[in-house]
Order: C-alpha cells, then sequence, then structure tokens
C-alpha cells in the first residue's frame, strides 16, 4: 500500500473498529501540530499525509496500535482476535493512584481493552499474525494481558504457520502488576524460542520508546529487528543511568541509530519503507519454492 | 567485623541490647536490685524482639535481604557443594564478576551453578559491581547454561541482584538483548533448572538467571518487577519513600507463595539468615536437592514442556467479550 494511502484505509477498515482510535480526536481544533524535533509548525493534513513524519525534518510521531497495523498490513485484511482480554488489578496496587482507575482511564481516552492490538493478516501477501502497543495505554506497559495477549499470538503463529510481526513501544513490565508482570518477560520469551524452534519468522519493529523488560524479552528475540528512526531503545531508562553512573549521557545515547552503530539491531527503516520492508523480509524467510514448501 | 551493621527497623531493638551487654559488665552479685532490673530488661529485649521479627514489615525484610552479612552465593558454593570448578568468561568480551558459574557437585548430583555475586567486602564488591551483571555476566551464564544442556546437568541458580546494570556500556552491548536470550535459552533448556532466591530478586537482571522449574525463596529475600526505590523515584518522584511502595508491589517471599510464583519458602532464623547461616545451609541444600530430584524424574521433553506450562499459566486477566 503506497504510504499516502495509509489514512484513507483507515476509514474503510474491515476488522474490529476501535473508537477512539482517531488521532485527530486529540487534536485541537485549527489542526495545526508543532513537530517536537524541529519545532515547526504543521498542517495536520499535511502530517497524516506523510503517515504522521514531520515533512521538514522527518521527525516520526507516535502512531496508535490501529495506525499502526493499517500502515504495514495488506489494505483490509486484518482481523483482530483476543480484543476483549482486559488486565485485572491482582495486587490491588494503589500507590499514588489506584491502577484500577488508570486502566479505566486508559479504557476510556483509547477505547482498547489493553495496550496492544494482535490479530491475523496479510502482509506482502504472507499470512501473519500482528501485534501492535499502543504507548496511549498506560505507556504501553506489559502486565499479564498485553503479555497474555503476545503470547497466545504467537501461538496462533505456530499453530497456523504464520509469520510473526510485533511493532513495540512500551515503557517496560507494568509495575502496578507487579512479579506478574515480571513473568510475562519469561512467559512471552518462552513463546518466541517456540516459534522459533518450528522455523517460522519472526519480525519485530521497535519504535519509540521501547524499554524496560519489553526490550528485554520478546522485542529483540525477533529473527531480524528493526527500528524506526529516532526511537529510543534500551532496558535502563535514561534518568536511572545518570543517577546511577552520575554522569551525563552521550548525545543519541539508546537512539535506534546508536543501537544500529553498536550492532544491536538489523537496521533501522523510515516509516514509509516498513510495510515494503517487512514484505521483502517475508518473501525471503517465508517462501521456499525450492525447498517444496512453498504454501 | 570492626563494627556491628544495624538494620534501620531493629535500632531501637539493638540499642537495648547494647544497654545489658553494658549493665552485664558491672559486678551484679553484690547488687541484687541490679539483678532484677538485668533481668526486667533481658525479658523487655525478647519482647521487643518478638513484635520487631514477628511482623517484620516488607521493607523491613528488604534491608535484611540487603544485609552485608546474609549468605552470598559464594558461602553457598563454599558450604552445600564440594569439588567446585569455577569458569569464566563470555567469550566475547570479558568476565563479569558480578555473575559467578561453576561446575560443582552437590550431594550425589553433579551441577552447574549460576549465581548473582556481590562481594563480601568493598573491595570485592567494587570488583562485582555490587552484583549487578553487565550484559557479559549474563552471556557468561548463557555459556554456562549450554553446558548444562549439553551435558544433562541439572542447573541450580541462586539469585540475588539489586538488578542488572544500568549504564552506558551496558546498554550499547545489549543489556536488554542479553537477558531476553538469556530467558529464551532457559525457557528450552533440556534439564532441570532450580532456582533459589537467597536475597535480592531484582527485575530482570533476576529473572534472567531465575527462569526455571522450581523457585525456592528464602522468606526474607524479595523478587520484584522493580526495586522499591525506582518505584518510589517514579510513582513519588521520591526514592526515600521505597517503605511506603515495597508492600505495595508485593515483592516478598510470603507474597511470591501465595501468587503462584514460588513453590516453597526456607523459613529464616529470627532476624534473617545471618543470624544462623549454618543452619539456612543445611536446609538449602536438603530442598534443592528433593527439587532436583523430583524433576529429574522427568524426561527432557516433559520437563520442557512442563517449564511452558508453568510460565504459560502466569497472569491475571479477563477474558471479557
Amino acid at each position: 500500500m503506497p504510504i499516502a494511502d495509509w489514512f484513507k484505509a483507515r476509514d474503510e477498515r474491515r476488522y474490529t473498529p476501535v473508537s477512539g482510535s482517531n488521532i485527530k480526536a486529540d487534536v485541537p481544533e485549527g489542526v495545526w501540530s508543532k513537530c517536537d524535533a524541529c519545532k515547526r509548525t504543521i498542517y495536520e493534513g499535511d502530517l497524516d499525509e506523510a503517515g504522521r513524519v514531520c515533512p521538514h525534518c522527518g521527525h516520526h510521531f507516535p502512531l496508535t496500535a490501529a495506525q499502526r497495523i493499517e500502515l504495514l498490513v495488506d489494505e483490509g485484511s486484518f482481523a483482530e482476535f483476543d480484543a476483549g482480554l482486559t488486565s485485572l488489578d491482582p495486587l490491588e496496587f494503589s500507590a499514588v493512584k489506584p491502577y484500577a482507575a488508570s486502566l479505566e482511564r486508559a479504557q476510556a481516552n483509547t477505547g482498547m481493552n489493553e495496550a496492544i492490538l494482535t490479530g491475523r493478516a496479510m502482509l506482502g501477501g504472507h499470512q501473519v499474525v500482528i501485534a501492535a502497543m499502543d504507548f496511549r495505554f498506560v505507556g504501553a506497559s506489559m502486565g499479564s494481558a498485553v503479555g497474555e495477549k503476545i503470547t497466545r499470538a504467537l501461538e496462533v503463529a505456530l499453530a497456523e504457520n504464520r509469520a510473526a510481526i510485533i511493532v513495540t513501544a512500551s515503557g517496560g513490565a507494568r509495575m502496578q502488576e507487579g512479579i506478574l508482570s515480571l513473568m510475562q518477560m519469561a512467559k512471552t520469551s518462552a513463546a518466541v524460542a517456540r516459534l522459533a524452534d518450528a522455523g517460522l519468522p519472526y519480525v519485530s519493529i521497535l519504535t519509540n520508546p521501547t524499554m524496560g523488560g519489553v526490550t528485554a524479552s520478546f522485542a529483540v528475540l525477533a529473527d531480524v529487528v528493526l527500528a524506526e528512526p529516532g526511537a529510543r531503545i534500551g532496558f535502563a531508562g535514561p534518568r536511572i543511568i545518570e543517577q546511577t553512573i552520575r554522569q551525563k549521557l552521550p548525545k543519541g545515547f539508546q537512539s535506534a541509530e546508536s543501537m544500529l552503530d553498536h550492532g544491536m539491531l538489523d537496521d533501522v527503516v523510515p516509516r514509509a519503507e516498513l510495510a515494503g520492508r517487512l514484505s521483502l523480509v517475508l518473501d525471503y524467510l517465508m517462501s521456499t519454492p525450492e525447498g517444496g514448501d512453498g504454501s | 567485623m570492626s563494627r556491628k551493621y544495624v538494620m534501620e527497623f531493629e535500632r531501637p531493638l539493638v540499642e537495648l541490647e547494647e544497654q545489658l551487654v553494658a549493665l552485664r559488665r558491672l559486678n551484679l552479685t553484690d547488687n541484687p536490685d541490679l539483678m532484677v532490673e538485668v533481668s526486667a530488661l533481658a525479658s523487655e529485649i525478647d519482647r521487643l524482639r518478638h513484635e520487631t521479627y514477628e511482623h517484620l514489615t516488607p521493607w523491613a525484610r528488604v534491608q535484611i535481604a540487603r544485609h552485608p552479612d546474609r549468605p552470598k552465593v559464594q558461602d553457598y558454593l563454599a558450604a552445600l557443594f564440594t569439588d567446585v570448578v569455577e569458569l569464566h568468561g563470555d567469550r566475547l568480551h570479558g568476565d563479569d564478576e558480578a555473575i559467578v558459574t561453576a561446575l560443582a557437585t552437590l550431594g550425589n548430583r553433579r551441577v552447574v551453578v549460576l549465581g548473582h555475586r556481590k562481594g563480601s567486602n568493598t573491595k570485592e564488591n567494587i570488583k562485582r559491581n555490587f552484583g549487578s551483571p553487565h550484559p557479559d555476566g549474563f552471556r557468561k551464564a548463557m555459556r554456562a547454561m549450554r553446558l548444562a544442556d549439553k551435558f544433562g546437568l541439572p542447573v541450580v541458580s541462586f539469585l540475588d541482584t539489586k538488578g542488572a546494570h544500568p549504564g552506558i556500556d551496558a546498554e550499547e552491548r545489549g543489556q536488554a538483548w542479553a537477558i531476553a536470550e538469556s530467558l529464551a535459552l532457559l525457557s528450552e533448556l533440556r534439564v532441570p533448572i532450580v532456582a533459589v532466591g537467597i536475597g535480592e530478586g531484582g527485575s530482570g537482571g533476576a529473572l534472567a538467571i531465575g527462569l526455571g522449574d522450581h523457585l525456592i525463596m528464602l522468606e526474607n529475600s524479595y523478587y520484584s518487577v522493580i526495586s522499591p526505590e525506582a518505584c518510589a523515584s517514579i510513582l513519588y518522584k521520591d526514592s526515600t519513600r521505597a517503605a511506603d511502595v515495597a508492600g505495595s508491589l508485593k515483592m516478598t517471599a510470603a507474597d511470591l507463595l501465595r501468587l503462584g510464583i514460588s513453590d516453597e519458602t526456607v523459613p529464616e532464623p529470627i532476624g534473617g539468615a545471618h543470624h544462623d547461616a549454618e543452619a539456612i545451609f543445611s536446609e538449602v541444600k536438603k530442598r534443592i536437592l528433593a527439587a532436583v530430584d523430583s524433576l529429574a524424574a522427568h524426561d527432557a521433553d516433559e520437563l520442557v514442556e512442563k517449564r511452558y506450562r508453568r510460565l504459560r499459566a502466569i497472569g491475571v486477566f479477563e477474558e471479557g467479550a
């Protein structure tokens, strides 16, 4: 799908509608946005036209999970599963503000039940399972529900011989679910290992920000790990690092570009090229005509 | 040790104990009044000791878990195991001393030991980065895991870290990658894995060598998604409010057992494991051996499937419409 059409497809989507996923609803009328990076003012229509990438400096604005999926999959092919899966508050966590209230607010603000969308789709003609995280929902942190949805998505891929595509954006494990969140790192990593054993491809796309327990589990275990330009990618947060080592962090530290330089990523790919790159990678990893398993 | 280390929560008790010691230095035999006072003080100390230790707050347990005299992995290695062969280095970058890996014999079992290694003194702690591994440490652990898998040796892992090191070099060498790969590797290891929480269980850095088939927690050890200080710093913008969040995080051994994350709790002597390390060593040894024996009854496929089911079951959520 050409990048200019990606938002048009949104109006024609056939998958489970997600109310509140329209980012325009969050923008005041008058519809001008200011770029966080170059501080220039951009007409909302132009921003949408460009896949929410600043036409002046190339800064990548955040996308909702629904927008992510539309951007990447073959038009109209996405069918969500586990849409009703919802977090509970098993620890009755209430330091500062009750977790239950944070969840309710996130649900009201995003129209989503949890911080991730998962489903079946076609991508460049390949059968995939795709998952996309939505940073607006409690920082897309991984608690029980997010961990479960990712694990189930990987299990569907395994059962149905599909490739797995996961677009990450997350502050890390969800501290309000304590040790249960930590263990989702183990659970999701184990599910990735099983998919790998079956020889099915998994490609991850790390977007801004991908941190903590999400980076340190399923996100970087993919066969091919891509990132969007400028995304912050790391384990420990910059503030914690500064406090620990009592030094200023170098410019560009934990940026996708820096992680690429350090050999931790396969490539940094501008948003407009992501769908094409994914499709090409799947062409290599999915179809094996000579092997007689062309599906 | 020249000066006794006093934890914040036991300070009132320690002050009374010091008074008692001072009184007992006096000649009591010809002073019956003083003898009465001494015995009253002694019983007051007993009462306060029970009050202090019988209802330890989660924050008090965190302090015990961090006590400098608390038995560390090197103490367990020396006390429980024989014929220890330490293995060094990750074959990529260095030898991270915050992680120890070794071949060792436990009773009738030959095993691979993994552990977070804190120092027994300041000099050691600096060399070992206070038990907070860099990626090199996790990659060293992965070498030992592969060795265990290749030669069919059960893994016994001792958890005791504040967390993976947060630093520039650690990030640039792929801290997150090292932890993730370790998790994936452990999840499919074809040998029994028994983990023992002996002190601090700080987040991903603990989990990276803690994923396994059976988790034994010492009564005052903790295991948490985030340190109480970091949690307080996020929620209250004030890391000194750690005591307030330690309870909310449900990170104690009792919490873990209740949440189905751990399998058993080893009771500690009053005041903590450091008061009777020998008793802890023999109990921990017994329990590790029992766990390994029971796991070794499964063949490798069953073991890996059972481990997956165990992880698969963790999480509390609602299915919805």
